[in-house]
């Protein structure tokens, strides 16, 4: 279908040439090339489609052999609290406790400290030091993560033990693998928060200070609620990147299934489980082969629906300001 | 009256508030401060092990050996010749590590022309076994086929044993330099004890090793470079045409309204699951491309990674493409592709090569989805094609920190000073051209 520029364009040069050669056809000529490069631009555009496509069916497969083998029943994978594949037991809670106290951890620092920080940038902050300070945290945000675990490993962990005593927090913990994510995070949040915290018109801020509200008291009742939303949403963001984070929890956290809810013992999570199986010798169609789908699609699901949750939110409940 | 203690009131409410407004503004303040600290506190702990004295100690002294102790200004047969004289029971074992092409244990059984396939056996002992040669016969075997290089690095881990005692950090090496070398001294009376920097250029140049002195990132940095290289080579024309389709050609229709989504969602996926995706995928599927677990699968699976942050990031810069310059191209009679070929996409390409630039930068640090593909556990050869075995930069990092030995904290901290510049100088380089196009484009 031509658009109306086309259909003006050809109606022109048409008028003209019907006006020197009145025998001339007032088509445009076809062009199979345009077709030809419209369609592998669709197909590129579709290739993004079967990625998902992909992941579902990896998963959705391998997880199918894996509950069909008839070692274990989908209740049994989520309710019992042993995972040990030699014994039999494919109880994936003790996995699943530990992501969630690392990300526990985690979001503890990161969403005070994340929030701060965007609130002092975006409100207190002169506009000079925001310049500065704004780059300097996206460096925090672009430092590979393997780096964050080598540091969780060699700083964090003597830290606390230090702070702590020795014989109370292992080498391995889960509390320095969650606060060393929550560092990771917090550039995630602060930067997201800032966002949504200057998009408040000034308006809002002036009105505030007329009626004789201090600064603090501005941000607290007029601000952060009309921020709310992009800021929960930037909470639950993070929380999803903490849930899918590998590198730190492998070097950090332990290796071994273990479910505690100290935090000062070793404890293996979900993604860290997946990287110490596959980073051994690994047999196709084994059990251990197809488990590590099976919690991979547990930690697909999760993820994909905070993703869906926070972005929810950012449409649904994004203040919309006259 | 009662307007003079209302007055009095509001005072001293106004007080507290505006305590309370500072209380919290240190707070707000300090967090900032906790964040910038975090970071001090990273790069500081990363160069705190990546210097330091050492006190290091040989087996065989190398001035013993050679003049100078320059054991790489010896000849092949020279080199041997020491090999012989310190290790006469080893060079068996030298010969079957470093030339066979059979399994271990069949290696003593079968004779030469099998064992040694391939290599330059003489002919008079190719029907021989192994247990059968004279030593000169050996000797002559690994002078003949080993490379100088490898003779030299036989040498210096077999004969010469440099063993580092043990090391210690930056700060203690600093500020307690006296004391450190008395007691080096007391500890290591033969050692040698000076300050070394674990990042060197032998570092840079030397393969991967199970010694933590002689360890080096080269065959890291290279299937670094050659996983990177092929993931843009995938990802970089299929994410900008996709967003030319999704900006140029399609219309708000419910399927293309999917394909954002989706795009979207993908983004968010955590990089282990794309691991386990090229491992179903591109490691077992498709083994007859790709050859397993080898750079082609890696790439492939980084492609998806990064696919859906240009596409995004691609999508942006063409939307940020003003109409008038495609407007003014239709009214000049060109076609639908020939207005994005020759308008849109030079003028949108300063941002996509930007974003792309950031994406690469990215997928060089992700470490989750190679170790899930099967980067290679130890490998000491250096990548020779798309098909081959590969280790990358990331990976030896998570290698080196989950060693126990002191010094592979060392050289862990080497290599991450190693990345870190690398990200720096392509975050550096699409901030500069960031920079230069928008003063064009505003210009």
């Amino acid at each position: 279908m031509q658009s109306e520029l086309e259909v003006r364009r050809d109606m022109s040069t048409a008028a003209e040439f019907a006006v020197r050669r009145p025998d001339t056809s007032l088509f445009k000529r076809p062009r199979i090339s345009e077709d030809v490069i419209r369609l592998f631009l669709l197909f590129c555009g579709v290739l993004s489609i079967f990625t998902t496509i992909s992941i579902v069916i990896v998963l959705g497969r391998e997880s199918l052999l894996f509950f069909q083998s008839g070692l274990v029943s989908l209740g049994e994978f989520f309710t019992t609290t042993r995972w040990q594949p030699q014994a039999g037991e494919f109880g994936i809670l003790p996995l699943l406790n530990s992501t969630l106290m690392t990300s526990g951890a985690a979001m503890l620092l990161a969403l005070p400290l994340g929030l701060g920080a965007a609130i002092y940038l975006s409100e207190y902050a002169p506009p000079r030091v925001r310049a500065t300070l704004k780059p300097i945290l996206e460096i925090l945000a672009g430092i590979p993560t393997v780096v964050y675990g080598y540091f969780a490993l060699t700083f964090m962990t003597p830290l606390l033990r230090a702070l702590l005593g020795q014989d109370n927090v292992q080498i391995y913990n889960t509390a320095s693998a969650g606060l060393v994510m929550g560092i990771m995070i917090l550039p995630t949040i602060s930067s997201m928060s800032e966002d949504a915290l200057s998009a408040v018109p000034r308006s809002l801020r002036e009105a505030s200070y007329g009626l004789g509200a201090t600064r603090f008291e501005t941000i607290i009742k007029v601000i952060l609620p009309a921020a709310l939303s992009g800021i929960i949403a930037s909470f639950i963001l993070g929380v999803s990147r903490a849930v899918g984070e590998t590198m730190i929890v492998a070097l950090a956290a332990g290796a071994g299934p273990n479910f505690t809810f100290n935090p000062f013992v070793a404890a293996e999570t979900m993604t860290g489980h997946i990287a110490r199986i596959s980073g051994g010798d690994l047999s196709y169609n084994s059990v251990d082969y197809n488990s590590l789908f099976a919690i991979g699609l547990t930690l697909f699901v999760l993820t994909l629906a905070l993703n869906l949750i926070s972005r929810t939110i950012t449409k649904r409940f994004r203040e919309v300001y006259s | 009256m009662s307007n003079m203690s209302d007055l009095d009131h509001f005072r001293r409410n106004l007080r507290v508030r505006h305590l309370r407004g500072t209380i919290w503004q240190r707070f707000f303040w300090l967090s900032t401060v906790v964040a910038l600290l975090a970071l001090v506190a990273l790069f500081y702990n990363v160069a705190n092990q990546a210097f330091g004295y050492v006190a290091e100690q040989y087996e065989v002294d190398p001035a013993t050996l050679a003049p100078n102790g320059d054991i790489a200004a010896l000849d092949n047969d020279a080199l041997v010749g020491v090999l012989v004289a310190n290790k006469p029971r080893k060079i068996a074992v030298y010969i079957r590590d470093n030339l066979s092409v059979v399994d271990a244990s069949q290696f003593t059984t079968l004779p030469l022309a099998q064992a040694l396939a391939g290599r330059n056996v003489p002919a008079e002992l190719a029907d021989k076994t192994i247990r059968e040669l004279s030593q000169d016969e050996e000797a002559q075997l690994l002078a003949t086929n080993l490379s100088h290089e490898q003779l030299v690095q036989l040498v210096d881990t077999e004969v010469v044993g440099a063993q580092i005692l043990e090391s210690w950090d930056l700060t203690t090496s600093l500020f307690q330099r006296d004391s450190l070398e008395v007691l080096a001294k007391e500890q290591y009376p033969q050692a040698k004890f000076y300050f070394r920097s674990w990042i060197n250029f032998n570092f840079l140049i030397n393969p991967g090793s199970s010694t933590p002195n002689e360890a080096g990132i080269r065959t890291a940095l290279l299937g670094s470079l050659w996983v990177i290289g092929i993931t843009v080579l995938f990802a970089f024309p299929i994410g900008v045409g996709a967003a030319i389709y999704l900006e140029e050609y399609a219309s708000r229709s419910r399927i293309n309204q999917i394909i954002e989504t989706n795009v979207r969602n993908l983004a968010g996926v955590p990089s282990i699951i794309y691991g386990l995706l090229g491992l179903a995928i591109f490691v077992r599927a498709l083994e007859f491309v790709t050859d397993g677990r080898t750079l082609l699968a890696a790439g492939l699976t980084m492609g998806l990674l990064i696919l859906p942050v240009i596409i995004i990031n691609a999508q942006e810069a063409l939307r940020a493409v003003p109409s008038s310059i495609r407007e003014a191209s239709f009214g000049m009679g060109a076609t639908k592709w020939q207005t994005v070929w020759h308008q849109v996409l030079p003028a949108a390409m300063p941002g996509i090569l930007t974003g792309t630039i950031l994406a690469m930068s990215r997928a060089i640090g992700e470490t989750a989805p190679l170790i899930v593909i099967g980067a290679s556990t130890f490998i000491v050869f250096d990548p020779n094609g798309p098909l081959s075995k590969f280790t990358a930069l990331p990976i030896q990092i998570y290698q080196w920190t989950s060693r126990p030995q002191d010094q592979f904290r060392d050289i862990a901290a080497a290599a991450i000073i190693v990345l870190l510049a690398l990200l720096l100088l392509l975050n550096a380089s699409a901030i500069f051209l960031r920079q230069r196009y928008q003063r064009k484009l505003q210009a």
